[in-house]
């Protein structure tokens, strides 16, 4: 999960790093009144989760309360890349002396943790990256371990910050790696990291991202959940549990396993190419235990996708055998009744498939059609769907 | 032969008194596993009631400890069924006890902790330079060797034992291409699962069957995300001998939508499916299109087209 600005700074100031004042708003009047309660200068920062909101106008520096009401008006449902903006944030304003760069982020490839720094931050990290890449220090930390003091030092060390700033910014390092541990992010990023004239130093814009699996240890997570850009039928998706993905095509797909389920988004695509150019809905995938309930809010789901014209499922039976996934899918249609209207095709193979395609063609529902290999069930969708349109 | 695991190895299944273990003790004794008992703390010195693969009743015992069972039973492999919150403990229990194999099944693992049990076991090696400890998963359907053993929850009698080694990120996948490929049959086949931090990637599977007698050739499977498959790409230009056939899943998933395995997102241009085929191609590797294209491209090389 993707945190907005407002919301990384809050977990900031929980751990103790250093920030400025920030009320985050939803109309112009409440960005006035933050503005009024939090004095002087202010920005107003437009909430989305994508970069380049600078550039695009999301970022405006208010003198007065007047001015930010001013500024969230213009910002307030502004579309930043195809992002809606629903809330900004009274920032205070901050005399910024110097811009530095730092992250710690989940490190794939070597399955560790990989802290970056730069003394120069504020520009695009991937730029300076490419251009420079020597002044981007990286540096592996031990998952075991963490950013320690001596591992900030060596962090702030290879970035080269003179000595007076490195040990200012030691300390702030090691509360941002707590920030990272202690709330299960995967990403920490503080860009820019600045020091003000005073020689303070400050995380003045941050970007997390929090590891789903590990909600089950951090209540509070929940709470941050964005509802309102989620698109509806995964919200409806998510209350039932179902790992759903809604995607722009006319075959509704229903799978058990993640691997196999976007290999059917593949065979359908390709399927689709011989039939009107029709393409997958959507990826569900139903897991291992495809119970006759689960199967019912899955197909249900589906079903209400407006654009969906016919149903594909693609169920390799394995522990849980083909018939008890064929009796799921009958009783499902008994439960939506009325309200499941399209071409459903069928295919299983796997563990007790014999019993399985046997209790369809027992059923011989009207909307069921049954197909032998994965191939063959993505064709008959794909037309099923292309005569549908 | 298999790799990693076969007849003559000793399991233990840590979580073996709850639903899932229970369950999948069942499968693995009727496949033929060696099940030697379990280890719960909470249930140490009780037993568990199953059949062994002849149905004959079987009383399993549970083990305070990973290193008790190990003493007790001479076990060298484990499989590990511990729910989420438990599982970083667990497996690090395994490690300590310096255990051969350990198969992490559960789903849900937060990765702070599997990077950090992967930290542990890599902190511990042997004297070839590897960690004693050698993790399959988290996430991941297990292995199976057909006829020989299973430590996982592949069902088992998919496929017979043949030349074929397999190894992929994804459970079903890997069950639709032993399904496919049951003409031909597997020595092992591996899910190494599909989290973004796993213990045996790709490339340690490719280098154990390359090293391997009986298998004669080689199936891949890949998903989008990360640059796994890319690397496996670069060790199979420089490694491996034997016929390579691969397959990759999700060509058409949008960027930045997360696929059910945490580790296949698409972020920018890195991680596309499309990168993924390339890379294998350029290797060498033949890339099937669909399973059933990849299937009859491995069955072309047996057939001598």
């Amino acid at each position: 999960m993707d945190l907005f600005e407002y919301q990384a700074r809050d977990l900031f100031e929980k751990h103790g790093v250093p920030v400025l004042a920030g009320i985050v708003a939803t109309t112009p009047e409440e960005a006035k009144a933050a503005a009024e309660k939090i004095g002087g200068v202010t920005v107003v920062k437009a909430q989305v989760k994508v970069g380049g909101r600078g550039k695009a106008g999301g970022v405006k520096v208010a003198k007065s309360p007047e001015e930010a009401y001013e500024y969230a008006q213009q910002i307030l449902g502004m579309d930043i890349k195809g992002h809606t903006v629903h809330r900004v944030m009274i920032a205070q304003g901050a005399d910024i002396a110097e811009e530095y760069y730092f992250s710690v982020l989940l490190d794939r490839a070597n399955r560790s943790y990989l802290a970056m720094c730069s003394v120069e931050g504020g520009m695009e990290i991937e730029q300076l990256a490419v251009e420079r890449p020597d002044a981007l220090a990286r540096v592996d930390v031990n998952p075991a371990e963490g950013i320690t003091e001596a591992k900030a030092r060596e962090i702030v060390e290879q970035a080269k910050f003179d000595a007076e700033t490195a040990e200012k910014v030691v300390p702030v390092l090691v509360k941002l790696g707590e920030v990272y541990a202690k709330e299960d992010a995967t990403l920490v990023e503080v860009n820019p990291l600045v020091k003000t004239g005073g020689g303070e130093i400050l995380a003045l814009d941050g970007k997390v991202s929090l590891d789903d699996n590990a909600e089950f240890r951090h209540e509070d997570h929940a709470a941050l959940a964005d509802k309102t850009s989620a698109d509806p039928l995964e919200e409806k998706a998510k209350e039932n549990d179902l790992n759903y993905v809604k995607l722009d095509g006319e075959v509704g797909i229903i799978g058990n396993g993640a691997g196999l389920v976007m290999s059917t988004l593949d065979v359908v695509a390709y399927a689709g190419e011989k039939h009107g150019d029709v393409k997958p809905a959507n990826f569900l995938d139903i897991g291992g235990g495809a119970s006759a309930e689960v199967m019912a809010a899955g197909l249900d789901v589906i079903l209400g996708d407006p654009q969906v014209k016919s149903v594909f499922v693609n169920v390799f039976g394995g522990i849980t055998a083909c018939d008890a996934v064929a009796n799921g899918i009958v009783k499902a249609l008994e439960i939506l009744g009325d309200s499941a209207t399209k071409p459903i095709v069928v295919r299983l193979d796997g563990n007790n498939v014999d019993e399985g395609r046997a209790i369809l063609r027992k059923a011989d529902h009207p909307l069921i059609t049954t197909a032998d290999t994965m191939d063959a069930g993505a064709d008959k969708a794909a037309e099923l769907a292309q005569s549908a349109k | 032969m298999s790799i990693f695991l076969n007849k003559d190895s000793k399991v233990i299944v840590q979580g073996i008194t709850g639903g899932e273990g229970t369950k999948h003790t069942a499968r693995m004794l009727a496949a033929g596993t060696q099940v030697m008992g379990g280890v719960n703390a909470r249930k140490a010195g009780t037993t568990v009631s199953h059949k062994d693969q002849d149905g004959n009743p079987v009383e399993l015992p549970v083990f305070g400890s990973v290193a008790e069972a190990m003493k007790e039973t001479g076990a060298n492999a484990s499989i590990v069924f511990v729910p989420p919150a438990f599982c970083k403990d667990a497996v690090i229990e395994a490690i300590d006890a310096e255990i051969p194999l350990v198969v992490v099944i559960t789903e849900g693992i937060p990765v702070q902790d599997s990077a950090e049990f992967w930290a542990h076991s890599r902190a511990r090696t042997g004297a070839d330079g590897k960690p004693k400890t050698r993790i399959i998963g988290p996430n991941c359907p297990g292995i199976i060797s057909p006829e020989e053993s299973l430590l996982g929850i592949t069902p088992a009698n998919i496929t017979g034992k043949g030349k074929l080694g397999l190894v992929s990120k994804s459970g079903t996948l890997t069950y639709q291409m032993m399904y496919e490929l049951r003409d031909l049959g597997f020595t092992t086949a591996i899910g190494i699962g599909g989290d973004p931090v796993i213990g045996t990637t790709h490339i340690d599977a490719l280098e154990a069957f390359e090293a391997d007698p009986e298998t004669e050739a080689i199936v891949m499977i890949g998903e989008i995300g990360g640059d796994a498959e890319e690397r496996a790409a670069d060790f199979i230009k420089a490694n491996v001998t034997k016929p390579v056939v691969g397959y990759v899943a999700g060509f058409t998933a949008p960027e930045g939508k997360t696929m059910g395995h945490a580790g296949a997102i698409v972020s920018g241009s890195s991680g596309t499916a499309q990168a993924k085929k390339e890379a294998l191609e350029a290797a060498g590797v033949k890339v099937g299109k669909t399973p059933s294209e990849t299937a009859q491209l491995m069955r072309d090389i047996f057939s001598g087209k």
